[in-house]
């Protein structure tokens, strides 16, 4: 498999990175590695293997749906980039 | 008293021959005059550490102290702390002040009233083997200031191996402790997956990330896991499990210990001196009563390949939440939404985490997943198997932490496969959530070389034990670099 400079650019928006065309041909040859690499998977036959997604085999717990932390509002939107009000601000996304 | 380990700083404070301000100043006063050179620290702030040592002074007065109160620790900048700085390594992080404690921080001072001496470098997202990927700029090795310290840990590793820090914390995604560890002439252990809280520490590659010590021996190590294990409720895969005291069982003598060897460790790739240091401490573990048996893990060599798939699937996952709206940088100058995402991806995060997002935002896209990711969690099942079906035949699993010693600054950096290379021996342990050690165990052309311990699931105290028996019997772990 070989990734295209094409495929490079849709990957790169796919993340939302801004991505230059010379940034987009250094990475094609990077991934590019990386994926020859990773290709060796490719080889072994894993029919009827169980996909492991989690190192322990338990389920995931539940709790009561009741409130456990305090308001910390204002501490956590001191480190925002920009707030008003108790709203993080963002460009104008509905005209 | 910089050379001591965390057992005589207990002695000594709780004999009052030194107090815990006087220790910390000790310690924070190296750190100004060599962290310069070795960049190990990326914050440091006297006035926070010596608060905390005060307040730990007054517990050793009152007769409330406990094992390792007063103790100054390095923390690997992973970890949320509030108020301070905390980085993770990155641009997207370097002026992010916790608003709150990971629970490993809130264990440490709030509990155990360990004192911070500051947060370490490490490679940007802990996502590199160098140290090379932060945005802070790489971290020198004590025992030669022109090779890399390892990584991601490599700030917290030249930190101990320089002495800066009687002992710091690190985390391990696919051997972020221990190859370190090797490199820098340190113990360092990987617990079981679900031991230790995640919660706070910020999230690589959710499952396999584990937190864990780095010291000078592993009865150092024992002392610290004690404060950072325990059931957690804030993180979804903490394990509920009666609490242990690591330092228990360090002294059981090893006879009969069965020592499995897989022969896929001892084969090519392997720099040959440092497999005959590896060898000479596995026929030191058999004058000590351990026997040898040969095993095998014969899917370890797709380890990195399924490795560099899972791991930036759920890095890509993790990390789409630097958007600059909530936390972290935000780039100057967008026209709209999308392009404020976009910059402030682009600018924020370095080549090699915009890499991994860009593999995972493949692997994990319509058409690929397939192929890409159900197979490399398939693989991940086989090479767990492995370990099980091993695990029947030894009690616990020997070979080398890294195939070389401490490669030169710049050796690796342009080429991202010779780096995932490095982590050769200990990704496997990460995708079958194993704990795992890097034990000291010689030199080679006057660098470190760490013997890699793997243990079943939940056999930390084991591992402990096997490696403070090698520790009494050799010397090792007791070498210090020649600092300037």
């Amino acid at each position: 498999m070989s990734l295209t400079l094409e495929q490079v650019k849709r990957i790169a928006h796919l993340a939302r990175i801004e991505i230059s065309d010379d940034e987009a041909l250094t990475t094609q040859g990077h991934l590019n590695g990386i994926f020859q690499l990773i290709e060796q998977m490719q080889a072994v036959d894993t029919r009827g293997v169980e996909p492991m997604a989690h190192a322990q085999d338990v389920s995931q717990r539940l709790r009561e749906d009741t409130v456990t932390e305090g308001d910390r509002r204002s501490a956590y939107q001191a480190v925002a980039p920009d707030v008003e009000a108790g709203l993080y601000l963002v460009p104008k996304v509905i005209e | 008293m910089i050379n001591a380990s965390l057992k005589q700083l207990s002695q000594a404070l709780a004999a009052r021959q030194i107090s815990s301000v006087e220790l910390s100043t000790l310690f924070l006063d190296r750190i100004e005059r060599l962290n310069p050179t070795l960049n190990a620290f990326v914050t440091v702030d006297r006035e926070k550490s010596l608060l905390m040592a005060r307040a730990a002074d007054a517990r050793i007065a009152a007769g409330t102290a406990g094992p390792l109160t007063g103790i100054p620790i390095a923390q690997k900048d992973i970890f949320c702390a509030e108020g301070w700085t905390t980085t993770c390594g990155s641009k997207m992080l370097a002026n992010f002040v916790s608003p709150y404690d990971a629970t490993v921080i809130h264990k440490m001072h709030a509990e155990a009233g360990l004192v911070s001496l500051g947060k370490t470098n490490m490679d940007e997202f802990a996502m590199g083997s160098s140290n090379e990927t932060s945005f802070f700029g790489p971290v020198r090795n004590p025992w030669d200031s022109s090779r890399v310290p390892g990584g991601s840990s490599g700030g917290s590793a030249a930190a101990v191996a320089a002495r800066l820090a009687p002992a710091a914390t690190g985390t391990d995604t696919g051997g972020s402790i221990r190859q370190p560890a090797a490199l820098c002439n340190l113990t360092g252990l990987k617990p079981t997956y679900g031991v230790v809280s995640r919660y706070g520490m910020i999230a690589f590659a959710s499952s396999l990330d584990q937190a864990g010590p780095m010291a000078a021996s592993a009865e150092d190590c024992a002392l610290l896991l004690n404060t950072m294990v325990g059931f957690d409720e804030r993180d979804s895969t903490s394990l509920d499990r009666p609490v242990e005291d690591y330092t228990a069982g360090l002294d059981k003598p090893l006879n009969g210990l069965r020592i499995g060897l897989p022969k896929e460790f001892f084969g090519e790739g392997c720099d040959a001196e440092v497999m005959a240091a590896v060898r000479a401490a596995i026929a030191e573990y058999e004058k000590l009563g351990a026997t040898t048996v040969e095993v095998s893990l014969p899917n370890s060599h797709l380890s990195v390949p399924a490795y560099y798939v899972i791991a930036p699937a759920e890095a890509s996952s993790n990390l789409s939440r630097f958007d600059g709206a909530r936390y972290g940088y935000r780039a100057p100058d967008y026209a709209n939404l999308e392009q404020m995402y976009e910059k402030t991806r682009a600018q924020g995060f370095g080549a090699e985490v915009k890499r991994r997002i860009m593999i995972g935002a493949y692997v994990l896209s319509h058409g690929y997943y397939d192929a890409y990711y159900l197979q490399a969690q398939r693989i991940r099942r086989l090479i767990a198997d492995d370990f099980v079906a091993a695990f029947k035949q030894c009690d616990v699993i020997m070979g080398p932490t890294s195939p070389s010693t401490a490669f030169k600054l710049g050796e690796k950096a342009a080429d991202p496969v010779q780096m995932y290379l490095s982590d050769i021996y200990t990704i496997a342990v990460n995708l079958a959530g194993l704990p795992g050690m890097s034990v000291p165990c010689g030199f080679v052309g006057g660098l470190p070389v760490g013997l890699q311990l793997i243990g079943n699931y939940f056999a930390e105290g084991q591992l402990l034990n096997v490696a403070h028996r090698y520790q009494q019997a050799t010397d090792w772990h007791q070498r210090r670099a020649v600092i300037a």
